[in-house]
């Protein structure tokens, strides 16, 4: 007999090992809105079966769980089920002799407490708190909810102008989207289950880029007939513009009040052109604007002494406040008001209304992890900077950027330094800032669900910096509006989910400055809610409808398939200017990528109830 | 029109058509379960299912469009399989015992199986525990239950009270009152719209006709039949009779040949339902500007109910008639228990009605004009024909 043997794969063994990708893809696309108790349940069967066996907790305390559970989704268990089922997964948890039985046992606490009142719900009425409901993953995903199966299938069956419309019922900004959008409804993509998420705002993209132009309405078209009530919008971006939009088609005037030159937001004044060119924005802003009676007073901030809240809400009917957020964090280390020194909001700000500092020659270091940090790294390499380095506290996985905008800043040759922490602005003689010191970190425990670090004992570090840009985050300008009786806390406005403000009656609030610092689709979707409940509080009920039918299904074979990538300019061309990075699909490359959907609106439980929604 | 193939042969049907309803045009049948046209068209049973030559996964018939070029195969083997797999995966959540259920013989689940020669069961029976209110005219038997949706479509679209619903998640989804309320406290019309389109007898009307056969029992009782015109003129199917055979002379035979001492039609008192509402209108008529019209008649207990819970604040321009089978209740027991010179609790009334709200609005309390109940009991078609049968009487021989 051999003394050792290479270990060898079985097939029996990789066909496991396959199957558990396959369930770590189902896992990923697990629909939302499902009994948390059967997920525990079926959670514990798995991992019931991954027991050694050896210790009683693990071997015989796992599938006495599943019992229990299985016990109130028969609707046979009450309150003491429940206190049976703490008890034994808390002696699970601390008496299991390894991982496997003590981390199952832990989940299970876990959901006692996350979903504990969907335990009380099943003891005492025999099932669930709130009844599930199948929704369309993508739709239900998408804060505006746009029914994206309905325009996947007319991107795929040629009709550009249909698709563009049909977002627009939900999403006023299409373009925007295609190119920015952080696409939260690809996350549950259900197309996940069988490959990969699909390419949505891929074929956005190429709608957009294959619709022409897009008129609001259709000849012989019109919104709704004048109600004449003034609705005021404080802010003129994405959430600001989305509900004047809508209100323009509801028949309402709305004036916008914007403090800059320009309307856009973040969009203009945060977002570089080189992910979203400006003409594409300023298109579709125009277009926007002739919804209906829309009226644009620039360069006037709302709130001060010229312009006091009060004086709106005496003049117009309803009031939306979306001023966003736009104030600078701060560093807080000696030095930081050294020249040089410059925050996210200030550079990216500068760029949006065409004035481009000159970077040639300077080394500049930006702090932050985040997509606005990304954004200002790529942009200093662009205002042609010697070099660029981006420092960050926690690692490169911790980073809240999306993983594609971390991984194009490094491409294009800004160099990333994790675990570092700002510790002083070194300051010439001059006035100007010569270096960032950092203190070094190390990783840590698990704070709030993310890996927290803290000091490691090591030297600080120095980075030579002539720039040094602050991209830890943005707070909001809501000072006046507290002052004018709004209840602000951590600076946000306090609205309902209605996006009402409590106390005074015919104010609305919504996006990043109820929020805080969050995507333009949630903006957009603040829009959307901030219209339809000002058109009821004035005493309406416009209907936004379809304004497009959507081919059926053709059944047709859905063998796996990739998914297909965007393509991008090379980097030694895109890093000289400012102009798009993206580049869309082929036609082939749509065609196979719109084939992918599984249509859900169709299959599965779309064809009962929740497909589409024809109006809101 | 669409040029296609189904097995083999080649056909030609409108655009839009569906594979079930293009093979159906050329006389292919095509087993179906949970289809219910324009209404149930969700593809849950699968039992439709056919195949589409080139392609690798099989298609509901019922709810997909026939293609130009599209070659069906509705019997090749993996249709065949899947049909009879999936008829058998629904009896393993389905009570059949079939000699106790009211729609055997008119049972699709029943019929598909039969027709498919299922005759043996190789999966685990797994019927829910459930529990249900027998004292309700409209009775679920959640173990009967085939989780079609038929029934939440139909109260969802067509009758619009949304009675029904999904209810429980996962592998336990079932249907259930929604919200999980009882159903005398939802707003169930009992129309009996539910009923009619359930394909199994998940959901029925309560039978009655046991308390008729023991007030038949009772010899002090004067049995008293009052049939509806609806009734009188459907009676005769499910007895295979004819037409012609089925005439209202031949009805009241039959009710006497069961006990009853006096059989009446109700037409006559839906004509003082009528002359009632009429005489009120002109009344409300005279001080129109008291009055909110149109004024809408009261004649039928579903509507009633309806405007009631849907549309309450249009409860003021109802008739205050009541309806035609109250009408007669009060009258056969104040005025004709006068003639006959009996008390009103001798008489035990039977109305025959062709609908399940009858029977809710006969046990409203106010009904009672005479001091006891004026209609004891309200019998369906379907009941009046288990009680012909019951009764053994052979409705081909009486005049
Ligand atoms: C650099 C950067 C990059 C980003 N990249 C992305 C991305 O790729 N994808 C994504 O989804 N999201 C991204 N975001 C976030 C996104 O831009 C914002 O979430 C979104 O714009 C918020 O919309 P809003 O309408 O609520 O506020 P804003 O867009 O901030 O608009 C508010 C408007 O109100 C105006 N205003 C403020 N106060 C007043 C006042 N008192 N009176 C009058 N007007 C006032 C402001 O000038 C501004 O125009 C990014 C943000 C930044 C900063
Ligand atoms: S497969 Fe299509 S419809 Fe389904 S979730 Fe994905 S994109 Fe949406
Ligand atoms: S439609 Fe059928 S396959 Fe899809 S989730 Fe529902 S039950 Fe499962
Ligand atoms: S009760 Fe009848 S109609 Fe309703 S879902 Fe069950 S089987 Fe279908
Ligand atoms: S009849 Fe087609 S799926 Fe049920």
């Amino acid at each position: 007999m051999s003394r050792l043997s290479i270990m060898n794969e079985t097939k029996a063994q990789a066909t496991a090992d396959s199957l558990y990708k396959d369930l770590e893809r189902r896992v990923t696309g697990a629909p939302p809105g499902l009994c948390p108790l059967d997920l525990a349940s079926s959670f514990l069967k798995l991992c019931a079966s991954q027991t050694c066996g050896k210790c009683v907790p693990c071997r015989v305390g796992l599938p006495q769980l599943t019992n229990l559970i299985e016990d109130l989704l028969d609707g046979k268990g009450d309150m003491k089920t429940v206190d049976l089922i703490e008890k034994t997964a808390e002696t699970i948890s601390s008496s299991a002799d390894c991982a496997i039985g003590y981390e199952a046992a832990n989940m299970v606490l876990k959901g006692l407490k996350g979903f504990r009142d969907d335990y009380v719900a099943h003891a005492k009425t025999g099932h669930c708190a709130a009844e599930g409901f199948h929704a369309v993953p993508c739709v239900s995903l998408c804060p505006a909810h746009v029914d994206i199966p309905g325009y996947i299938a007319l991107v795929n069956a040629g009709r550009y102008a249909d698709a563009v419309r049909l977002i627009r019922k939900d999403n006023p900004f299409p373009s925007v989207c295609a190119m920015v959008c952080e696409h939260p409804c690809e996350n549950k993509c259900r197309r996940r289950m069988v490959d990969d998420a699909l390419n949505i705002r891929g074929l956005k993209l190429y709608a957009i880029d294959h619709s022409g132009h897009v008129p609001v309405y259709r000849d012989g078209e019109k919104g709704a007939e004048a109600t004449g009530k003034k609705v005021a919008v404080i802010g003129g971006g994405p959430a600001g513009v989305s509900a004047a939009y809508y209100l323009a088609q509801m028949g309402h005037s709305v004036e916008i009040f914007e403090q800059r030159k320009r309307l856009g937001g973040m969009l203009r004044y945060g977002i570089p052109s080189y992910r979203l060119p400006r003409e594409v924005l300023d298109a579709e802003i125009n277009t926007l604007l002739t919804a209906g009676d829309i009226k644009v007073h620039t360069e006037i901030s709302i709130g001060g002494a010229d312009y006091p809240l009060k004086k709106l809400n005496e003049e117009f009917d309803a009031v939306f406040i979306a001023i966003g957020a736009h104030t600078d964090k701060t560093l807080k280390i000696p030095g930081e008001d050294a020249e040089g020194v410059m925050s996210a909001v200030e550079l990216l700000r500068r760029i949006g209304d065409y004035d481009y500092p000159d970077f040639s020659g300077k080394k500049v270091v930006v702090v932050g992890g985040g997509n606005v940090a990304m954004d200002c790294a790529r942009s200093s390499l662009r205002l042609k900077a010697d070099k660029v380095t981006l420092a960050y506290r926690r690692r490169k996985d911790d980073m809240t950027a999306l993983a594609e905008e971390v991984e194009a800043t490094e491409v294009e040759g800004c160099e990333i330094l994790e675990l570092a922490a700002p510790l002083k602005v070194e300051v010439g003689a001059d006035g100007k800032a010569k270096a960032l010191w950092v203190k070094q970190q190390m990783i840590s425990n698990i704070k709030g669900g993310r890996p927290a670090p803290k000091d490691a004992t090591a030297d600080p570090i120095r980075l030579e910096a002539d720039i040094i840009v602050v991209a830890i985050g943005q707070g909001i300008d809501s000072y006046n509006f507290e002052q004018a009786g709004i209840a602000v806390k951590w600076g946000c406005i306090q609205a309902l989910d209605s996006e009402e403000i409590a106390n005074m009656p015919g104010v609305f609030s919504g996006g990043d400055c109820v929020s805080g610092p969050a995507t333009v689709i949630r903006a957009i979707a603040a829009g959307k809610v901030a219209a339809a409940n000002i058109d009821e509080y004035l005493g309406y009920h416009h209907p936004i409808e379809m304004p497009t039918d959507v081919p059926e299904p053709v059944p047709h074979n859905r063998p796996a398939c990739g998914r297909v990538k965007m393509r991008e300019r090379p980097i030694d061309e895109r890093i000289h200017d400012f102009n798009l990075v993206e580049k869309g699909m082929t036609e082939e490359e749509m065609l196979q990528e719109s084939n992918r959907c599984l249509r859900c609106d169709y299959y599965g439980f779309g064809k009962f109830r929740g497909g589409r929604e024809f109006r809101w | 029109m669409v040029n296609a193939k189904i097995n083999g042969k080649d056909i030609q049907v409108p655009e839009n058509t569906t594979i079930l309803e293009a093979a159906k045009l050329n006389h292919i049948k095509i087993p179906h379960l949970c289809y219910l046209k324009g209404v149930n068209e969700i593809g849950a049973c699968r039992v439709c299912v056919v195949e589409i030559e080139g392609q690798d996964r099989l298609v509901s018939s019922c709810n997909t469009v026939l293609q130009e070029g599209m070659s069906v195969l509705t019997n090749s083997p993996k249709a065949r399989q899947a049909r009879r797999v999936n008829v058998e995966l629904i009896l393993s959540q389905h009570n059949a015992r079939c000699a106790e259920c009211v729609r055997s013989g008119n049972c699709e689940l029943q019929t598909t199986a039969n027709d498919l020669g299922i005759n043996s069961f190789p999966y685990h029976k797994d019927l829910p525990a459930f529990d249900w209110n027998k004292e309700f005219p409209l009775i679920r038997d959640a173990q009967k239950c085939i989780k079609c949706m038929r029934c939440v479509q139909v109260c969802d679209e067509i009758q619009a009270m949304h009675v029904w619903d999904v209810s429980r998640t996962g592998s336990r989804t079932t249907v259930d009152v929604t919200g999980g309320k009882d159903i005398t406290e939802a707003d169930c019309t009992v129309c009996g719209q539910c009923i009619t389109h359930c394909p199994v007898g998940a959901l029925t009307v309560r039978d009655d006709t046991q308390k008729v056969r023991d007030a038949f029992a009772d010899k002090d009782k004067i049995m008293i039949a009052s049939v509806a015109p609806a009734v009188r003129t459907s009676w005769g199917e499910q007895l295979g009779l004819t037409h012609d055979e089925a005439s209202a002379n031949r009805l009241a035979t039959a009710l006497r040949a069961a006990g009853f001492d006096y059989v009446f039609d109700t037409d006559f008192s839906a004509d003082l339902t009528i002359m009632e509402e009429a005489s009120e209108f002109v009344e409300k008529l005279k001080n129109a500007g008291k009055n909110k019209f149109p004024m809408f008649t009261s004649c039928c207990p579903g509507w009633v109910r309806f405007v009631k819970m849907v549309f309450p604040d249009l409860v003021p321009q109802l008739s205050s008639a009541k309806s035609p089978q109250q009408m007669f209740g009060a009258i056969i027991k104040t005025w004709y228990a006068q003639i006959l010179g009996v008390e009103p609790e001798k008489i035990y009334h039977v109305s025959f009605m062709p609908c399940t709200a009858k029977k809710y609005e006969c046990d409203v309390s106010c009904m009672d004009s005479s001091g006891a109940r004026d209609v004891d009991v309200v019998l369906t078609v379907r009941e009046l024909g288990r009680l012909i049968r019951s009764e053994g009487i052979d409705v081909t021989a009486l005049e």
